[in-house]
């Protein structure tokens, strides 16, 4: 069992060690002539204007939010589904329920308008 | 069998040998053995690149009428290897005001999240990285590490056009994980594991046929995932310009290409385990290269579909792939839960079974397209009672003389 995350975790590192091998060729073998025209902001030609951090719609993080609370509980349906087998048919039913909750906040989130790009 | 098997025991003694002559504690030959597999795993993963830019390209010149790379070896096949000599040797900028240590991790941490992804997956029936009894939600886990990779690309570029890339990209992979997520959990639903091995196993009849709609929503979704068209709306070119990588040159450039075209494999791999039966065929329990052979052949056939659809589909809106993915996509993938769970447990071990659910996917998919009518029309009723704007008149002959 520690054995398979032994091998995650090998992974994780020579993972990161293959796409940072040829970036680090490249680092040492490529011509270097920096000049302040070559390393300015790319914004078709054009002159950049102003902070590049600009504000940024407010809707992006209503998403976000439907997403957390999305995510968290289908985490939890995952157990349920492993156990499948062992569930009576009222552990199911329970299941369901809670999917139908959810489905009750994709309900409230639609019309609150929280799923309109505007 | 016996040969492959024998071949498989010699190596492993030849290693433990090897092993054994330089006398190291016995943990370390745990580690060296798991490593040596790690290191099969990602470089096959990794060459696997090169020929997938090259297919990628050959198949879509040919759905353009073109002929694609043909010049750089026997029918272009060594172009990927050019590219690479190119890149390699190419001066690497760094835009004035950029986060250095972001900018630099982010092509890294893109291929990582990736490449992750197939420490799970398993070739054949022997062949695979590891087994880990929580494989989907490892899966799932991993490949979210991507939309870190892209907002720190986009927010370290120090450029407009990348954050907004970033942030539509944001919106977009985040969102679709949400179906990705609920679709993930029928075949473990079915399988009764969240290894992804022991859902390979449980598939004597082939998932797609006892839930046919789940791996439909599963290929739209990581099509989504991986920002292809016609979800490609975060590396717009038309729009801004490339999107996240916009600010990127040389190889941190091809990293991230790489592991777009990795992913793009790996959907297809993932749809082929998941719903289409894996490495199961006639045949495979005995001979683990027919195993791999036949899952290779269910993957290619995804990555033909991908490319299909990203040569054919024009760019969607960023509202409509929106509106989509939550109006749509999210409220069928749960209801498709509740009747796969419902039905599932009602005819448990009936030869009922596989009928009833496949008869229920149907029933679900008629319902659906019913309800899809209704609203269309009663869109296009609003649209009829519209104004019609004023026409502009041309005025009296008298005043234009004047």
């Amino acid at each position: 069992m520690l054995d398979n995350w032994l091998f995650i975790g090998l992974f994780v590192l020579i993972a990161a060690v293959f796409p940072a091998t040829p970036i680090l060729i490249n680092y040492f073998i490529i011509p270097r002539k920096p000049n302040s025209i070559k390393q300015d902001t790319y914004e078709c030609g054009v002159e950049t204007v102003g902070e590049t951090w600009v504000q940024f719609k407010v809707q992006y993080y209503i998403y976000a939010l439907v997403f957390l609370i999305f995510d968290v509980e289908t985490i939890f349906l995952y157990p349920w589904a492993v156990a499948f087998d062992q569930l009576a048919f009222f552990a199911v039913v329970e299941g369901v329920i809670f999917i139908l909750i959810l489905g009750a906040g994709l309900v409230y989130a639609w019309r609150k308008g929280a799923l309109e790009w505007s | 069998m016996e040969i492959w098997d024998q071949l498989g025991e010699w190596l492993a003694n030849l290693i433990k040998t090897i092993l054994g002559a330089l006398n190291l504690p016995l943990d370390w030959n745990i580690v060296v053995l798991k490593l040596i597999g790690v290191v099969t795993v990602a470089t096959f993963g990794l060459l696997l690149v090169i020929l997938l830019t090259w297919i990628e390209r050959k198949v879509a010149a040919r759905f353009q009428d073109r002929f694609g790379p043909n010049r750089a070896g026997p029918f272009g096949l060594l172009q990927a290897i050019a590219d690479m000599i190119k890149l390699i040797t190419k001066e690497d900028i760094t835009p004035s005001g950029a986060d250095k240590i972001a900018f630099n991790i982010a092509p890294i941490l893109g291929v990582v999240s990736v490449l992750l992804i197939w420490a799970v997956i398993p070739f054949s029936s022997v062949w695979f990285g590891t087994e880990i009894n929580v494989g989907v939600l490892y899966i799932a886990a991993v490949g979210s590490f991507g939309v870190i990779s892209i907002l720190m690309a986009g927010w370290s570029s120090n450029n407009k056009y990348a954050l907004l890339g970033a942030f539509r990209s944001v919106a977009q992979l985040v969102s679709y994980e949400v179906p990705l997520f609920l679709t993930l959990l029928v075949p473990v639903l079915l399988g009764r594991t969240m290894g992804v091995n022991g859902i390979v196993k449980a598939q004597d009849t082939w998932f797609v046929i006892l839930a046919p709609l789940p791996a439909l929503i599963f290929f739209i979704s990581s099509l989504a995932e991986i920002g292809r068209t016609p979800f490609d709306l975060l590396e717009a070119e038309s729009e801004i310009v490339a999107g996240f990588h916009i600010e990127y040159s040389g190889m941190k450039y091809a990293m991230f290409m790489a592991g777009e075209f990795l992913h793009a494999f790996t959907i297809a791999v993932l749809t082929a385990i998941l719903f289409f039966g894996g490495w199961q065929g006639p045949g495979a329990a005995e001979f683990p290269l027919l195993g791999l052979i036949y899952l290779f052949a269910k993957s290619f056939v995804f990555y033909f579909l991908v490319i299909w659809i990203r040569t054919t589909l024009p760019r969607v809106r960023i509202d409509h792939m929106l509106a989509f993915n939550w109006k749509f996509l999210t409220p069928l993938s749960l209801v498709l839960l509740m009747v796969t769970a419902l039905l599932e447990k009602a005819f448990e071990a009936d030869a009922l079974r596989i009928p009833v659910l496949f008869g229920a996917n149907l029933l679900v998919l008629i319902i659906t397209v019913q309800i899809l009518r209704i609203v269309s029309k009663r869109q296009q009723r609003e649209l009829k009672t519209f104004e019609p704007r004023p026409v502009a008149v041309p005025p009296p002959a008298e005043e234009v003389s004047a």
